[in-house]
């Protein structure tokens, strides 16, 4: 609970001076033969400096290309960037020449991807590769300080034995170190802001806890802010400052992690929560899932997307599209009905 | 097929059960070569044989100090005698030293084509499967016009503009396999491309030129190898054939393909072994390599390298094996 308070002031206190990364309007399509498919479809968010907001979705929902679009990473064609603003840091992104933008990945704004399976080069050794932001960067200059920074590196992940470690190819790691070292790599040039898609994703749950506890550490004692993309809502309830919960490549509700536990708002939200298992149910208790198929992104229903599924559905929901409207200080939602007095 | 030999084949090597049980400090060269023998036995003699081209090529002055172009009218048209290993040709020349100095030149048309032909391989593989979409689409659509095109139509049109000569054989068959290779390459990198840590370098910031060498070249060498074994025989066999056609390298340059038509054609009643040993000679040389290239690509297979793959080989082996 105390760490909970903590971070309430901590954001009162960052509240005042300007995002570090400022979303406005995003809009990423992939064409393909049989048309568009809008997989970011007007995304609006903020990422302050210090803090760490969530997006939560299920699959398909778009928040893993609302990353990859940040750091302009969408394979293109088939992907584009249609339109939006992503300022960071006073900068915006989607203006920056090929030659810029590259040296913002890794240096600024640093990318650890769910798979620590396959996002290590079985070829290279970790050190190799963690070398390769400092190089690539230039941060670090002649082979004997780009290796004590690497061990530096390892150490702050806790990698036991660093010096052995640093000459080991990925093979030799377990999924847990791996992920490890991807999180040193992605430290490496100490970036303002972290995006983890999904970083414990294929992890066993004890290391899922363990990775989480440090990150959340790392940008904590380092003031890094960071995005972190997750299905997992337990993981969100603990380690996230805010939270945007993304349907259908839109932001649906937006609020600090409390206020979206205890009183969600929008029905998608409040059906993500009814469907998780809980301790303090009865037990036999059923789940209740949530009707229905994620809409096909290439033929989005007419006003909200969410409205087939929805049991709150009127007939406004199913012709005008909702914006984000404000609820209180940090709680936001896009939606026509009023939960309270539907309920 | 070399499968089927393996169990007759494995005991025949005996020094290898015996090397078997300290095999802490061996280096990899050596750890492979014992995989070779033990389980492509006739890639091991296909190994063998491009050693002792390969040697045969290097010594080939020591081997046959006379020279390949010794003329000795008085022994004209010998049958093969302890004098002359394989008989002498119309003009007198031991066939045996034109075959040791034919060695030396198909090794150096050999592996200069095929050198130039892999660079221009990766070149034009890796650049038109990274780059993809448009570019690659039209650098794919030019290779298959390439490739339509009956290789000998190419070597005959390309050297007779050019004109015989070593290097202008070099020249236009490395370019022709190169083309060709390049779909191989391509390949290779359209699967690399896509792994995941393709994606992450992308994220920390690696250019492309970086990328392009540190994290997709590595992934394609093991199809460049096989490629490069296999062109090897393919240039030699080339060679002899643009040699045979007039087209090669010009006499009196000892080319199998060329002793072949020149002197094995006009004199195959009288001197047989006049067409039967460079035949056989280029047999074999063919055989040799190409038995060399298959078991580096079965013992190369992608399946076989990294962690996974590595262990997956260790308990088939274990199963299997023993």
């Amino acid at each position: 609970m105390a760490s909970v308070q903590a971070e309430t002031t901590a954001a009162e206190a960052t509240a005042a001076p300007a995002p570090l990364l400022r979303v406005r309007g995003l809009k990423t399509v992939f064409r393909q033969e049989h048309g568009e498919v809008n997989a970011v479809n007007g995304v609006n968010f903020d990422v302050r400096p210090g803090e760490t907001v969530a997006i939560v979705g299920e699959s398909g929902s778009g928040k893993s290309i609302t990353a990859m679009s940040i750091l302009r990473l969408i394979p293109s064609p088939p992907g584009e960037i249609v339109d939006g603003e992503i300022e960071f840091a006073g900068r915006d992104l989607l203006s920056l020449s090929e030659e810029e933008i590259r040296l913002v990945r890794g240096n600024e704004i640093a990318m650890i991807f769910q798979e620590p399976m396959s996002s290590l080069n079985p070829v290279l050794t970790i050190g190799q590769q963690l070398a390769e932001p400092l190089i690539v960067h230039k941060r670090v200059q002649g082979k004997k300080a780009i290796r004590e920074r690497c061990l530096e590196l390892l150490r702050q992940v806790r990698i036991p034995d660093p010096e052995r470690r640093l000459d080991c190819y990925p093979h030799e790691f377990s999924g847990g170190m791996r992920q490890r070292a991807m999180i040193a790599m992605g430290l490496a040039c100490e970036p303002r802001l972290i995006i983890a898609d999904e970083p414990t994703t294929a992890l066993d749950v004890t290391v899922q806890a363990q990775i989480l506890e440090l990150l959340k550490e790392l940008t904590r004692t380092r003031g890094t802010s960071m995005i972190l993309i997750t299905h997992d809502l337990g993981v969100v309830a603990r380690y996230a400052d805010r939270i945007n919960v993304m349907y259908a490549g839109r932001i649906v509700e937006r609020g600090t992690a409390q206020e979206i536990f205890n009183s969600p708002k929008h029905p998608y939200t409040i059906g993500l929560m009814e469907s998780m298992p809980r301790l303090n149910q009865p037990a036999g208790t059923r789940l209740k899932p949530i009707p229905g198929q994620p809409p096909d992104l290439s033929k989005l229903p007419r006003g909200c997307a969410f409205s087939p599924r929805c049991r709150f559905a009127t007939e406004r929901c199913r012709q005008e599209t909702p914006e984000l409207t404000q609820l209180s200080a940090e709680h936001w939602k896009a939606c026509w009905v009023d939960i309270d007095e539907a309920v | 097929m070399s499968q089927a030999i393996q169990p007759g084949g494995a005991p025949g090597v005996a020094a290898v059960p015996e090397a078997q049980p300290a095999p802490k400090q061996r280096g990899r060269f050596v750890k492979f070569m014992i995989r070779l023998v033990r389980e492509r036995p006739l890639g091991a003699v296909g190994g063998l044989i491009c050693v002792l081209l390969l040697l045969t090529g290097i010594f080939a002055d020591v081997i046959a100090p006379e020279g390949y172009n010794a003329i000795n009218p008085i022994d004209r048209l010998q049958p093969p005698s302890a004098t002359y290993w394989f008989g002498t040709d119309q003009l007198g020349r031991d066939v045996f030293a034109r075959i040791v100095h034919g060695a030396r030149l198909s090794i150096i048309v050999a592996f200069a084509a095929t050198t130039l032909s892999i660079v221009i391989s990766a070149l034009i593989g890796i650049l038109s499967g990274y780059a993809g979409g448009r570019t690659d689409l039209t650098v794919q659509r030019f290779v298959d016009g390439w490739m339509c095109f009956p290789d000998l139509i190419i070597l005959i049109v390309a050297v007779s503009v050019l004109g015989p000569g070593t290097w202008q054989v070099i020249l236009v068959l490395g370019l022709l396999f190169g083309v060709a290779g390049s779909r191989i390459v391509r390949g290779a990198v359209l699967a690399a491309k896509e792994n995941v840590y393709v994606h992450a370098a992308r994220a920390i910031g690696a250019s492309t030129p970086r990328i392009l060498w540190y994290h997709i070249l590595p992934n394609v060498i093991p199809p460049i190898i096989v490629l490069y074994t296999t062109r090897l025989a393919a240039v030699i066999l080339a060679e002899s054939g643009l040699s045979f056609l007039g087209l090669g390298i010009p006499p009196p340059a000892p080319s199998w393909g060329g002793m072949l038509s020149m002197d094995g054609r006009s004199y195959m009643f009288q001197a047989p072994w006049l067409a039967i040993i460079p035949g056989l000679a280029l047999t074999v040389a063919v055989f040799g390599i190409n038995m060399f290239g298959d078991a580096l690509r079965d013992l190369l297979d992608p399946r076989m390298r990294g962690g996974g793959g590595r262990y997956v080989a260790r308990v088939r082996k274990r199963a299997g094996g023993k």
